[in-house]
């Protein structure tokens, strides 16, 4: 007998996906077990490799620090400089392949089943994906990046043995006051825009295909089963899942580190508290102490409820400055750098005989690097988060609406900036360096003791919700794809990732390992590639 | 006395909860109640299921099997936590509610959960609950 109540929430199972039938059983690999009053219930090897190897890199770079700079400083640009053709060309191939998605027939395959309800409204995910995907980048880059687009623009070319030595984008527009302000601001755009969301789309959507229509684990592996086959549960699959648990958490760890140094050189500017390491330790331990509590609170009582508070925080700041500063030329720039950014799209996108290397290379290729190698953390969560949603809906939501919000947040972080220059000769926001350039502008603004600790605030609890989302990914990864493995490893790895952050920053080596990371976009660009085959294939065969 | 008893069961786990779904059987067939049995999954494939239908499918055959071998009125009741480690308590609580149950037959703890950090999820059910609990402790005879 069944009551009426039964299975209420739950959508019908009659041809809701397709299912991959695979002897592989979730957790088969697993060890579970309890230290003293801690259980786990972990992968095996995954775990274990990954967290040694972390050890072994951190205690390389502490060791030998010359070398290990020496070695991942050259890394870095060598990949970029390079590869710059390969990198501009995926991306650009990702952000058709999302807009061919949105037009195909596929685009109304559903996430979870043809019967399944989205987990969460639309405010709640969106404030989730935004806040893992991009928030801390807003803060430290809404002033500095089109600043610095506008006065390279405004400083035109400069040649030295036939190759540029000035960072202008494209051809610069030299003393063209109105014309660099375009050309600044289509250049930011392009980095902030459709092409990161495109790379974080992809890799969501993949694992979001193959956990909740195919029912294989929610780890990375599981999307490169199409590929691999059964043998994704071997060795391949470890060492692709190592490596995701790898550029997640020096991801997360360097920025931890740099971010500290970041917020400690604000409160300095705003509260005259010393810049050192032990700030920068005590704040470290404050983010990662507030991450734990958002991680023990779990995905709807912690994460979600922070990632909704600073969606708030942002937007109120926001609405500020568009009030406060110009807000004419603000609202008109909006619409003017939304027409540069497609007027400038096509040359910015071209990944063959550019002359601005500098800027090609230095910063699109290096950005791309950047956002590939967090692809997997970002969209391991974004995929986590989206069930039930279309295809179409998802790449809708993950590609346009975050690009335009981005598109507005640098218009007017930016553009108040690039005015108090331009028609208030203030140029303390230009002067100043990356971490002061947002307080500086907003000095320039009434009731800037208020924002700038508004903005302090933003500052500290992006990074709560990188790292705490961060820690659920690693732990899901190195729990075979199980989301419920104990509680005590998902505060393991949080605690572990402040951890690396202190040690990194007290001994050295944070600029050595981000360089690294930042290596790791190369691979992870093929991987990416794989990954639209993958979805590609998968689609075919799902109900529309 | 008791007209739905409702049992929390963990499908992966189901062999150690053997006392708790005795005592569940013979009190459903003492007071002529409908036995119903509760699990929580994750919207994310598990080692139970490939996606909460076949889980919602798998509790509803493990209840008409406990149903079969003692002979009770039984139902099925699956609910789906975003992140089970943490919400098992409330969801439990909003299980109970839903399902009307005025008793609550469970085990001490889900395996696997350290008691220092994760108090006893049957303690946190007879707190709240606001129906009778009957907490079974599966090592007793220790």
């Amino acid at each position: 007998m069944t009551d009426d109540t039964t299975n209420q929430g739950i959508p019908e199972p009659e041809g809701a996906s397709d299912i991959i039938e695979t002897d592989y059983e979730i957790g088969q690999d697993n060890v579970e077990g309890s230290v003293g009053p801690f259980g786990f219930d972990i992968h095996n090897p995954v775990f274990l490799v990954s967290g040694l190897s972390i050890v072994a890199f951190v205690f390389y770079a502490l060791a030998l620090p010359e070398q290990s700079a020496t070695l991942f400083g050259w890394l870095r640009p060598a990949v970029t400089s390079s590869f710059d053709w390969f990198f501009l060309l995926s991306a650009d191939f990702f952000v058709l392949f999302c807009l061919f998605l949105i037009v195909s027939p596929w685009g109304s395959v559903r996430l979870g089943g043809q019967e399944a309800t989205p987990d969460y409204s639309y405010i709640g995910w969106f404030a989730m994906l935004f806040a893992a995907g991009m928030g801390i980048g807003l803060m430290f880059y809404g002033v500095s990046e089109p600043m610095s687009h506008f006065s390279t623009s405004f400083g035109g070319t400069a040649m030295e043995g036939g190759a540029r030595t000035d960072w202008a984008p494209l051809g610069a527009a030299a003393g063209d006051e109105a014309e660099s302000v375009r050309l600044g601001m289509a250049a930011t755009i392009f980095h902030w825009g459709l092409h990161p969301w495109a790379i974080y789309a992809i890799v969501a959507l993949a694992l979001a295909l193959f956990t909740y229509n195919k029912g294989l684990p929610l780890t990375i592996r599981s999307a490169f089963y199409p590929i691999f086959g059964e043998r994704v549960w071997g060795w391949t699959g470890h060492v692709i899942d190592t490596l995701a648990v790898f550029a997640t958490l020096f991801g997360l760890a360097t920025s931890l580190g740099f971010g500290a140094t970041q917020a400690n050189a604000g409160l300095n500017e705003l509260f005259g508290i010393p810049v050192g390491s032990s700030t920068e330790v005590i704040l470290i331990t404050v983010i990662t102490a507030v991450a734990l509590v958002s991680v023990v609170r779990g995905l709807d009582g912690g994460v979600k409820v922070l990632s909704e508070i600073n969606m708030g925080m942002a937007f109120l700041l926001l609405i500020f400055v568009l009030l406060v500063g110009p807000t004419v030329v603000l609202l008109t720039g909006f619409g003017a750098s939304l027409v540069a950014y497609v007027e400038y799209l096509p040359a910015l996108s071209n990944p063959f005989g550019r002359e601005d290397v500098n800027f090609s290379q230095g910063w699109t290729a290096f950005y791309w690097a950047w956002w590939i190698s967090w692809s997997p953390f970002v969209g391991m969560f974004i995929a986590r988060v989206s069930r039930g949603r279309t295809v179409r809906e998802f790449v809708v939501c993950v590609l346009l609406i975050p690009s335009l919000v981005c598109v507005l947040w640098m218009s007017v972080f930016g553009g108040t900036a690039i005015h108090q220059v331009i028609a208030d000769g203030f140029t303390s926001a230009q002067d100043a360096p990356l971490e002061l350039k947002l307080f500086k502008m907003l000095g320039e603004l009434p009731l800037a003791s208020i924002t700038s600790f508004v903005g302090i605030i933003l500052v500290v609890v992006f990074f709560v919700t990188s790292s705490d989302s961060g820690s659920l990914v690693i732990d899901t990864i190195t729990a075979g794809g199980k989301v419920d493995a104990p509680v005590p490893q998902r505060v393991f790895w949080c605690v572990f990732e402040g951890a690396v952050a202190i040690v990194l920053l007290l001994g050295g080596g944070l600029a050595a390992l981000q360089a690294m990371v930042i290596s790791t976009g190369l691979p992870f660009t093929l991987v990416l590639l794989l990954m639209c085959w993958a979805i590609f294939k998968g689609l075919q065969t799902e109900a529309r | 006395m008791f007209t739905k008893i409702m049992v929390p069961v963990d499908l992966v786990h189901a062999a150690r909860l053997r006392r708790a779904l005795d005592v569940a059987a013979d009190l459903g067939r003492h007071y002529g109640a409908d036995v119903c049995y509760v699990a929580v999954t994750a919207p994310t494939p598990g080692p139970t299921a490939h996606n909460p239908q076949e889980f919602a499918a798998k509790l509803e055959a493990f209840a008409q099997g406990e149903g079969a071998a003692h002979g009770l009125s039984v139902s099925s009741h699956a609910m789906i936590s975003h992140d089970p480690a943490v919400d098992l308590d409330d969801t439990l609580l909003k299980a109970r509610k839903e399902t009307g149950a005025d008793l609550v037959v469970m085990a001490s703890h889900v395996p696997g959960i350290g008691e220092f950090l994760v108090p006893s999820h049957g303690g946190k059910m007879a707190r709240h609950a606001g129906v009778s609990v009957m907490v079974v402790r599966e090592d007793e005879a220790q």
